[in-house]
């Protein structure tokens, strides 16, 4: 097998994500199809790593997870409070900006 | 080192199948906890892949971060803002979801064809790499305190940041001060004395049976009906209240099929 394999693999799975983040409603779910485009990046990364025989994709790649724990706290954070006042967990329903 | 070795050829084409079905699940589940457990399905084998590449540190990070404490916060806000919420059929864009499906297909052909008529080098692999610090962990931390070391103080500063964020969101001030049980219990008498349809005494516990010892049984009344009180309103809103199916009593044979059918009626009742 070429571990070129591995790159199609992340595509793959970076665009099943993005599809999740355009067709589902709920804050929760869209929030972990982007955890998966941000794994999607990572495999790149790693296996960008192995190609070029340097650990940097390896080091960015856990910078992105730092980033990605700290997205997570935050962003659950603001679902809370979102659910707090209205009562729901639709990303619909967070539309007092628009008027 | 064009090709792999058979057992991570094996490797990657049995994980890659489990995390594109992963994948799949995540956006298609009905339920957010069997998408969590996809997404987690997702990670594992993405930790596999990881060590299997020569990221041993990364793949015990991405188990640990990842599948430990992330989704274990995400479980964790699923509990705190109910398991039922579904998604909403209603589109805020006519035809989004529709729309939605041919544009992310064009992008992902889009990014496959790159990798495909890219002129990716030869893979080197990371076992020079590795060794020149005496190992994974060493090379890496080698890295990370010299290159990145900016990096790595900044990202210092983000989880900071984010911690103190996730507090303040989530911070509620009390307003009013707290009710004592004392205080709560004249208010119930009151509205009782007004003629409110108030229990005075709490509500009833879940039943505790032979056959199932949990929260979501309801309590038997003295005439053998099951008590809608003493369920969790969650669980019956949610419709997950298990039915009661009482044994027949012994030597009563007429009776016992008189209690069944009514045990079967409150059933009904309780599923409603």
């Amino acid at each position: 097998m070429n571990p070129d394999n591995y790159l199609y693999l992340s595509a793959i799975l970076f665009t099943l994500g993005a599809l999740g983040v355009l067709i589902r409603r709920n804050a929760i779910v869209v929030f972990m199809c982007i955890e998966l485009m941000l794994n999607a990046a990572n495999l790149a990364f790693v296996t960008f790593s192995r190609m070029h025989g340097a650990l940097d994709g390896q080091v960015i790649a856990f910078f992105t997870m730092v980033v990605a724990a700290a997205e997570v706290v935050v962003g659950l954070a603001i679902i809370i409070s979102v659910f707090r006042t209205r009562r729901s967990a639709s990303v619909d329903d967070a539309n007092l900006l628009k008027y | 080192m064009g090709n792999t070795g058979h057992g991570e050829t094996f490797l990657f084409w049995v994980g890659s199948i489990i995390s594109i079905l992963g994948a799949l699940g995540l956006i298609f589940s009905k339920k957010i906890v069997h998408a969590a457990l996809c997404l987690c399905t997702v990670m594992l084998c993405l930790a596999f892949f990881y060590m299997a590449q020569g990221a041993v540190f990364l793949g015990v990070v991405q188990i640990v971060v990842y599948t430990g404490a992330v989704m274990m916060l995400f479980l964790f806000v699923l509990m705190l803002i109910g398991i039922e919420s579904q998604d909403s059929l209603v589109e805020t864009i006519r035809g989004q979801r529709w729309l939605a499906v041919p544009f992310v297909l064009a992008f992902g052909f889009v990014l496959i064809g790159v990798y495909a008529h890219a002129n990716l080098p030869e893979f080197v692999g990371t076992d020079a790499a590795n060794a020149k610090g005496g190992g994974n962990v060493q090379s890496l931390a080698l890295l990370l305190f010299s290159r990145y070391f900016w990096a790595f103080e900044v990202s210092s500063a983000v989880l900071i940041t984010s911690a103190t964020g996730a507090m303040v969101l989530t911070h509620r001030e009390r307003t009013v001060p707290r009710k004592s049980q004392r205080e709560i219990s004249i208010e119930r008498f009151e509205r009782w004395g007004k003629g409110e349809k108030v229990s005075l005494t709490g509500l009833p516990n879940p039943g505790v049976y032979a056959q199932h010892n949990a929260v979501d049984t309801p309590a038997l009344l003295p005439d053998g009906s099951p008590s809608e009180a003493s369920v969790n309103a969650t669980l019956r809103g949610r419709d997950t209240v298990r039915g009661f199916r009482p044994l027949p009593l012994p030597g009563a044979r007429r009776n016992g099929a008189a209690v069944a059918s009514r045990g079967d009626a409150g059933n009904e009742e309780v599923s409603q």
